[in-house]
């Protein structure tokens, strides 16, 4: 990637802008089911498209940007749709699309109540996250970051029974802490450095930082935007709001909500801080320890789930950890595997959520032990749970496995043998909780309660079998459909080469 | 015999002559003190006004004591002591500005005369504690 | 018009106003409330006037009855104090709207009291903010106060218990002012902010300036309800009508403050107030304690006016906070917080108010979700004031915050730092029980939410047959929804306020 030149576009700030302008228009059509899910359809179908025309630009290495206002004296709320908020942008947004299509069949499906609530605030989440995506610096972060918290609230709550109050409860303590020890941090990072835009390679580079502060901020940060990150002792949250929908806990607690901590540890590393600091002040041994712990444990407790969705909550907060294990690398494999591990996860994951809520809508069954034998009633779901399955185990020809190649390769090129163990028990920890639920659900006789069912509704089925024939594409040709595989070695270099990228910055077409 | 004089010479005297020439504002301490303890210890809501008046009243002659000047006069101009000697006038700035003082004690107080009618109607009582408890 | 008459114009319109209402009112309650307001617009419209003369053309200085300053009273219309002002009739023309319909509901007997009180009340804080020479100050804070006293007694049966507590506290803290104004006085000669401001680097080492300030901060702390002197706040409010609480809770304090930065910033040698003097610091510290203190017991309050009022003791603390930080961030946090505080409180005071009108309690343990449909819109403002005042972006208060927050970084006070962070996790507590009362808790009567699958619209029809829309009446409403809105344009449009409003106001040594 040569010269990265910005230019102005207002294309960012309407990405972000198209779902909160649905929220209004949803709740104008409350009582019209149709016209409100249209309404949400219309936003992610606009949405989508929107991040997308970003892309070539980004491979031309220019830069949209857009500045809208002030917000703190000589701060502004800015959007810049650099490589890495367009990466994490396009996963969003894409999945979103499919999410939307499968939360109609789960609702309806499921009758939940309080949909229009369910639909704005899932819309509001969207916009967060694609506003954290886009953040050109660390208060519009910090602003998209915290509405995410407030916004995912409702659906934590959704189904308004004690638990589900206590889930949120919990939720909003974690979130809320986090937001304000981020608020410290961001504080502490502009009167360090005086100013808060994210720069590849970091904008604390350059400073004569000692390596005590550095560590007090890293660790500021971490406990920030660890939370949302799932890092170990921060992510009981995690489990606990899977009462949420089954789609809320597809999109958000697989991907958008628990990414966006994960792309705040991104950035932190890749943006604020920068590799030479990190490796300096020995802050990513820090970041690996937390996140080699956090790996095994997740991966360990995982295995005793009975539940399903508590068991791919403990596997989604193992598969954080990979991405951020991955940077802590601080080396170009490891981070690009960390990046393709962002959006491989992704996908894999919400197809297994996926596939979790279909089994609930049509068959009320919440506990692996009670799925034996629906691989024979529900044939589609099943086989792309199988595939996620295998996808997070690290088996080709599915995505995540490449990904793991490549984090594998990161330590070996860090020569970090012990995180290379790490990857390769936690791989096997992966298929030992995820295999035996494939083995009942084919390999076992289900009992007579499955007698007059028959797959779920094609609303939900062929979302689901999207995502799993996404996930075996990616796997076989990563550049397949967006260049993820370029976008992330790209972003990899801008962070690890930044010299090249500083040339002509701020400059206009 | 020197011992006792020395002592005398030493803390007495200044002692004495301190006391005789701040005992106006020793005696306002003395009243402002008394006040903001009527106030906070007595229970009778009656008491606790005369607190607060006597906080005021300390407050306004403490003023009135700070513009006192020996052997000056009237704060206003008096013909047979013409214009030329400055010092026979008092300072007649804090004598005006405590007419407006004094004002306010008599508002005030004429206010929380109103509010323990109200309060006495509706509860029967000034005592302090009993009157909590009625409040309950 | 003149515009060097600004300053007297907007006191002279509220006492217009307290004179005429009585007046009118004896004809028609209904001409009471019509002149309150158009008093209360006039002088908002000299307000704003005088703000905008005031940054283009720079302070006007209006001296009473011709005497020229020291001798003469000096009324100064500054950016500060222009500010202010807007900031006071702003608010409290918006709350007289809402006052309409809610005097006339909950002490219909004393409408006419009440209007005539705001005027006088208004006249008093507006003397407060505009005046220059600190026995008018005085006078003028015995004005407010007497009126707020009598405003906080006509409330529910306990009201007249507070009023008088508020009294004799009241009356202490001005006795206070007054000696420290004693000493400041002896030892400068003068009255006048200006010129003592002058005289007084050559006093420092006096202990009488000492003690005069000493007082000074005393009394308006009182005032001001700071940390240990807060104890009249809750029960005044509490107890007080709807609609006066609405009017004091937000601008009573900022008020009392904004003499404190008077006193602080521009009448004290600044050298002296940041090296040998600690009275910022300890007003800061007292600050910090009274935010922890105030939302702790906000946290254990039953009552949604209670714990409002709580929570003000904790909000002054900040705006105590940035006094203490003696830094322009402090400073542009406190009167940004001054503010977005008053934003806040009113918005939340009128949707106490509110549930009163329409509920008959703001008890927090009754509320049910059945709030949430009866009265969606006023559920919704009292969500987004919440968040405001958890101080969540994008909303006002989370900027006060941050330049708080920033001001306690720059100067390495890492206790202020941790007391901002930790206080939006109280706030956090005690808002989100009320919230989740209001939204979650399931109604008694009713039985729970069923479980039995119903077609969505149909399922949402039997939810309003449940509990009918019964909204507050528009008079209540829309003060509500437009101060809860006006939170997210401030949280928005804060840099600029920043920039045009505040940073004019910083004295130049800061």
């Amino acid at each position: 990637m040569n010269e990265i030149v910005t230019y102005t576009s207002p294309i960012p700030l309407l990405a972000v802008l198209v779902s909160l302008a649905a929220v209004p228009l949803i709740y104008a059509s409350s009582n019209r089911p149709n016209l409100r899910e249209f309404w949400t359809l219309a936003a992610a179908f606009i949405k989508f498209p929107l991040v997308l025309s970003l892309l070539p630009d980004a491979f031309a290495g220019r830069v949209a940007e857009w500045t809208m206002l002030e917000i703190s004296p000589g701060i502004a709320l800015q959007f810049r749709a650099d490589s890495m908020g367009l990466f994490f942008a396009l996963v969003a947004s894409g999945l979103w699309i499919l999410t939307c299509f499968y939360s109609i069949g789960y609702v309806r499906g499921a009758n939940e109540k309080k949909q229009t609530r369910y639909f704005a605030s899932f819309a509001v989440c969207l916009s967060a996250t694609i506003g954290i995506a886009f953040s050109a610096n660390l208060l519009t972060f910090l602003i998209f970051y915290e509405i995410l918290s407030i916004a995912t609230y409702p659906l934590v709550i959704h189904k308004e029974d004690r638990e589900a109050m206590r889930s949120g409860r919990q939720y909003l303590t974690y979130a809320l802490t986090a937001g304000v020890v981020l608020i410290a941090a961001i504080g502490l990072t502009y009167h360090l450095a005086g100013t808060m835009d994210f720069k590849a390679g970091g904008l604390l580079a350059g400073l004569d930082l000692d390596a005590n502060t550095a560590k007090v901020l890293f660790m500021l940060f971490l406990a920030g935007v660890g939370v949302k990150a799932g890092i170990m002792p921060l992510q009981s949250w995690l489990p606990a709001a899977m009462v949420a929908p089954t789609p809320v806990s597809a999109l958000l607690h697989a991907v958008a909500v628990v990414k966006s901590g994960v792309f705040g540890v991104i950035r932190v590393v890749g943006f604020v801080f920068g590799p030479e600091l990190m490796h300096t002040a020995g802050l990513h041994l820090i970041l690996a320890t937390f996140a080699g712990v956090t790996i095994l444990l997740a991966s360990l407790i995982a295995l005793k789930q009975d539940d399903l969705k508590a068991r791919l909550a403990y596997s989604t907060v193992g598969h954080l950890s990979y991405i951020i294990l991955g940077v802590a690398l601080i080396t170009p494999e490891g981070f690009t595997g960390g990046l393709l591990h962002l959006s491989n996860h992704a996908t894999t994951k919400i197809a297994l959520f996926f596939c979790a809520g279909a089994i609930y809508v049509n068959l009320h069954k919440t506990k692996i032990s009670q799925l034996d034998g629906i691989g024979r009633v529900m044939p589609w779901t099943m086989a792309a749970f199988t595939v996620g399955a295998m996808g997070l185990s690290g088996i080709p020809p599915i995505n995540a496995f490449v990904s793991k190649w490549f984090l594998c390769r990161g330590a070996l090129q860090a020569d970090q043998m012990i995180i290379l163990g790490i990857f390769i028990v936690s791989g096997l920890l992966n298929a030992a909780y995820f295999f035996p639920i494939v083995h009942r659900a084919f390999f076992r006789k289900g009992g007579s309660d499955l007698d007059h069912h028959g797959e779920a509704s094609p609303l939900m089925v062929v979302p689901i079998c999207i995502v799993a024939a996404l996930s075996i594409l990616l796997g076989l040709q990563p550049n397949l459909l967006f260049n993820f595989f370029d976008l992330a070695s790209g972003i990899t270099e801008s962070i690890f080469y930044p010299a090249s990228t500083l040339v002509g910055l701020g400059g206009t077409p | 015999m020197t011992e006792l004089m020395e002592n005398y010479n030493g803390f007495l005297v200044p002692a004495i002559s301190f006391i005789q020439g701040y005992y106006a504002y020793l005696f306002l301490l003395a009243l402002f003190t008394i006040g903001l303890y009527a106030m906070m210890m007595k229970r009778n809501l009656m008491k606790k006004i005369m607190g607060m008046s006597f906080i005021q009243s300390a407050t306004i002659m403490f003023w009135i004591v700070a513009a006192y000047k020996e052997d000056a006069t009237v704060t206003v101009y008096h013909q047979p002591l013409g214009l030329e000697n400055p010092d026979l006038y008092l300072n007649p700035l804090p004598h005006t500005l405590m007419l407006t003082a004094i004002v306010v004690a008599v508002v005030t107080l004429g206010l929380s005369f109103a509010l323990i009618v109200a309060i006495y109607r509706r509860y029967q009582t000034l005592d302090e504690p009993l009157l909590l408890e009625r409040m309950q | 018009m003149n515009t060097l008459q600004l300053p007297i114009l907007i006191i002279i319109a509220f006492l217009f106003g307290a004179l005429l209402i009585p007046l009118l009112g004896y004809f028609a309650r209904r001409l009471g409330y019509i002149t309150a307001l158009i008093a209360t617009a006039l002088s908002l419209f000299f307000s704003i006037s005088g703000l905008m003369h005031v940054l283009s053309e720079g302070r006007i200085s209006y001296h009473l009855a011709g005497w020229m300053p020291p001798f003469g009273i000096e009324l100064i219309l500054d950016p500060l104090s222009a500010f202010m002002c807007v900031l006071i009739t702003g608010i409290t023309f918006v709350v007289l709207i809402f006052s309409g319909r809610m005097v006339e509901h909950e002490t219909p007997d004393k409408t006419i009291s009440y209007y005539t009180l705001t005027m006088l009340l208004l006249a008093g804080l507006c003397g407060m903010v505009l005046t220059g020479d600190l026995f008018n100050l005085y006078v003028f804070l015995e004005i407010a106060a007497l009126a707020g006293y009598a405003l906080v007694a006509i409330g529910d049966k306990r009201a007249p218990v507070a009023a008088f507590r508020y009294l004799t506290l009241g009356t202490v803290g001005a006795a206070f002012y007054l000696l420290g104004v004693a000493f400041i006085f002896i030892s400068t000669g003068s009255l006048n902010m200006g010129d003592v401001f002058k005289v007084l680097p050559l006093l420092e080492d006096s202990r009488a300036v000492i003690v005069g300030l000493t007082l000074i901060v005393l009394g308006i702390g009182l005032k001001m309800a700071l940390f240990p002197m807060h104890a009249w706040m809750p029960d005044a409010y509490a107890y007080a009508s709807s609609a006066a609480t609405a009017l004091l809770a937000p601008i009573g304090t900022k008020v009392a403050a904004y003499v404190l930065f008077r006193v602080m910033f521009y009448m004290v040698d600044p050298d002296f107030l940041r090296h040998d003097l600690h009275i910022a610091q300890i007003v800061g510290y007292l600050g910090a304690i009274g935010v922890l203190w105030g939302s702790i017991l906000a946290i254990c309050q039953k009552e949604l006016k209670l714990m409002l009022a709580y929570s003000s003791v904790a909000q002054v603390g900040y705006i105590a906070v940035g006094i203490g930080l003696a830094s322009p961030l402090g400073f542009i946090g406190a009167i940004l917080h001054a503010l977005n505080h008053a934003c806040m409180k009113a918005c939340l005071f009128f949707v106490s108010g509110s549930l009163r009108f329409k509920v008959g309690h703001s008890s927090i343990t009754d509320m049910n979700n059945s709030l949430r449909k009866t009265m969606p819109w006023t559920s919704a403002a009292f969500v987004l004031a919440a968040i405001s005042m958890i101080g969540l972006p994008p909303t006002a208060g989370f900027f006060s915050k941050w330049y708080l927050a920033l001001g306690a970084i720059e100067q390495s006070n890492w206790i202020f730092l941790g007391v901002l962070l930790v206080s939006t996790l109280l706030n956090a507590a005690y808002f989100f029980k009320v919230i989740e009362r209001m939204y979650l808790k399931p109604q008694p009567r009713v039985a729970a939410p069923s479980e039995e699958p119903s077609e969505d619209p149909v399922q949402e029809l039997t939810d309003t047959t449940h509990v009918n829309r019964n909204e507050a009446p528009a008079s209540i409403l829309l003060p509500t929804l437009t101060l809860s809105l006006s939170l997210l344009v401030l949280g928005l449009a804060n840099a600029w306020i920043v920039t045009h409003l505040i940073l004019p106001m910083i004295p130049d040594w800061l």
